[in-house]
């Protein structure tokens, strides 16, 4: 059985001036399941969470939305979805109750229920202290939590999330992905755009890796990790250590040239064996006279597919760093 | 955190069951309200605003009345009464300004995409602003009139004349906010719609009969003051309230404010859709 995805997009362009944003995108989302759509600063995610969600019209290409036309039946896809957009749509000078209670009004729900769904969308996102005071005492994290309360006020059954997480403490993000998994597990189809391949590895069903306006991978995280092949070993080396030193003993044991990154000392690369050539990699680091902090061997992380992919790092040693 | 289900689909039927129950222009009206209501809502918690649209005019009561005021002749003699219809319209045409100043912030501060991903009519934001201007002009004239009871402002018509004056002044007061739309929808921050929505306010109300009657103006300026909108408001407005003439002044502030808003209207709503679409 074969049923319509969610969300459609074929062949989405969009130019703003000379700058090609999207240059002939293509997603699918089914229904009920997760799409994570990965990509740099500028690869485009912003433009198409726009477009799908009617804020923008394609230069050309088609794109379907719970089955409406985003372009002629905008106003259809308008009352299916929740957005919420990469910076806090919110009204500064409501509360945040107001803020939701406005939004579930203009989504033409009657107004004791919109009152209703307020008290339980500010106590679902932490908000019932705050929910009695102006937006514009709110800290950013605050914001972002209240765009998303107000974007479920009628639980759309499709949600477009742009970057979700950006700029939320390490709990504000776990208690965010919480709430997301569990909005999944209610059947709500979900387009999620984010910079942290972590964070598309544990929500996404499917992932979507653009660059420069294209999707230049699709699959499972598993399938998009198995395109770089297999475990990954990586080292650092303590303070004062010689990098190059280490990268020369490393060589000959790894499968591609070893990738080094002074700034965490960190030497790392695919290897052919797993684990079972560690003891030869130590002593070959111990003659080499290279001091060790740290050695493991992994699977391939998103971040390796991504370097893969598009020759460019990912933000992921950000979040770690912020998370420490 | 707590995790009380909350986000469940299945009360969404529930939720959204009275969309359908009415049509468009229902939803229309019902939005717009909606926009109103958040807008006067604002109002107490932008303490800026209300400087603009209270004491502003207070102060020109003030100077004017005790200032300026004694060096104008005027029929009748008692300045205070020839200077309140000036200040109503000059209130009026002043506090539009926070039309565009209002439209600008929507556009600029992000909330516009939110209304835009909602299935709620286009038409609301526009309409809803200028309705709930209207209100906080329809505040500034009630205030402006205690402040002119204050300092010795006695009306002197009949009822049905003063409910006259009201409606005149609302409607040039509806037709300024949507020229003060299009200022505030064309520009390219909150800061130019304001400057950008006054300066071209004071040739308009100082070069009429706000402040000083027609024959003491320069007589190059006579033939543009006598018939330019500010000033037949001001002169129907004056006539209405006190024993001057109205002549056909209510007939032309009328035929102002309605050609106005057909020029307008439709150009702030082109404006609307090319700024919201970008
Ligand atoms: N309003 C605009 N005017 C001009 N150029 C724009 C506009 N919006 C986006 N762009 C350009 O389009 C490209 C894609 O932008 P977009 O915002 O979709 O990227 P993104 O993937 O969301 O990036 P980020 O991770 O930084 O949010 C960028 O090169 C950007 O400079
Ligand atoms: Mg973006």
């Amino acid at each position: 059985m074969t049923t319509k995805p969610a969300v459609l997009a074929e062949g989405l362009h969009k130019s703003y001036g000379k700058t090609h944003a999207l240059r002939g995108l293509d997603l699918t989302v089914q229904a009920g399941t997760v799409l994570g759509v990965l990509g740099p600063n500028g690869a485009g995610k912003t433009t198409a969470v726009r477009i799908l969600a009617t804020l923008l019209t394609p230069d050309s290409g088609h794109a379907e939305v719970a089955g409406f036309d985003v372009v002629r039946q905008a106003n259809k896809v308008r009352a299916a979805i929740g957005l919420a957009g990469q910076y806090a749509a919110v009204d500064e000078y409501l509360t945040g109750f107001e803020n939701i209670e406005m939004v579930g009004r203009l989504y033409h729900v009657p107004r004791a229920a919109c009152r209703r769904r307020a008290d339980e969308l500010l106590e679902r996102f932490d908000l019932v202290e705050a929910g009695g005071r102006p937006v514009k005492t709110y800290s950013g994290g605050m914001r972002r939590r209240l765009d998303l309360a107000a974007s479920l006020v009628v639980s759309p059954p499709v949600l477009f999330l742009d970057e979700p997480t950006t700029g939320l403490d390490p709990r504000s993000r776990l208690s965010m992905w919480e709430i997301i998994s569990e909005l999944v597990r209610e059947g709500t189809t979900l387009l999620l755009t984010t910079q942290y391949l972590e964070e598309a590895d544990q929500l996404a069903d499917r992932i979507a890796v653009i660059d420069e306006g294209l999707v230049i991978a699709e699959g499972t995280a598993d399938e998009l990790k198995s395109k770089v092949g297999g475990d990954h070993l990586e080292i650092v080396v303590r303070k004062g250590g010689d990098l190059a030193a280490a990268a020369r003993a490393l060589r000959p044991h790894l499968c591609a040239e070893p990738d080094i990154v002074p700034e965490l000392r960190r030497v790392g690369g695919p290897v052919p064996g797993g684990a079972a050539l560690l003891p030869e990699v130590v002593r070959a680091l111990d003659a080499a006279g290279v001091p060790l902090e740290d050695l493991s061997v992994r699977r391939p992380s998103l971040d390796d597919v991504f370097l893969a992919l598009t020759g460019k790092k990912t933000s992921t040693d950000d979040v770690e760093k912020e998370a420490a | 955190m707590t995790t009380a289900s909350v986000i469940a689909p299945a009360e969404r039927a529930a939720l959204t069951a009275g969309a359908g129950r009415h049509g468009k222009l229902y939803w229309a009206l019902a939005d717009a309200w909606v926009l109103c209501w958040r807008n006067i809502v604002q109002l107490p918690r932008m303490p800026e605003l209300l400087v603009f649209s209270i004491i502003q005019p207070v102060m020109f009561v003030l100077l004017f009345r005790f200032v300026f005021g004694n060096a104008i002749q005027v029929p009748g003699g008692n300045y205070v009464n020839f200077l309140m219809a000036g200040i109503f319209v000059q209130t009026v045409a002043f506090g539009s300004v926070g039309t565009g100043i209002g439209l600008a912030e929507d556009l600029h501060k992000g909330i516009i995409d939110r209304f835009r991903s909602l299935p709620m009519a286009r038409s609301a934001v526009l309409v809803g602003r200028t309705m709930s201007d209207i209100i906080r002009n329809g505040i500034s004239v009630a205030a402006m009139l205690i402040v002119g009871l204050l300092v010795g402002f006695r009306p002197d018509n009949t009822w049905w004349a003063y409910l006259a004056a009201a409606g005149l002044l609302m409607l040039f007061s509806f037709a300024f906010s949507w020229i003060s739309a299009v200022i505030g929808l064309s520009v390219k921050t909150v800061e130019a719609a304001q400057s950008g929505g006054f300066i071209w306010l004071f040739p308009l109300t100082f070069c009429s009969t706000a402040f000083v009657p027609l024959d003491q103006l320069p007589s190059w300026m006579q033939g543009f003051a006598e018939y330019q909108p500010v000033s037949v408001t001001v002169t129907a407005v004056r006539g209405l309230t006190m024993d001057y003439p109205v002549g056909n002044s209510a007939w032309l502030s009328l035929a102002w404010s309605i050609g106005i808003l057909a020029v307008f209207v439709p150009f702030a709503v082109r404006r609307y859709r090319r700024a919201a679409a970008r």
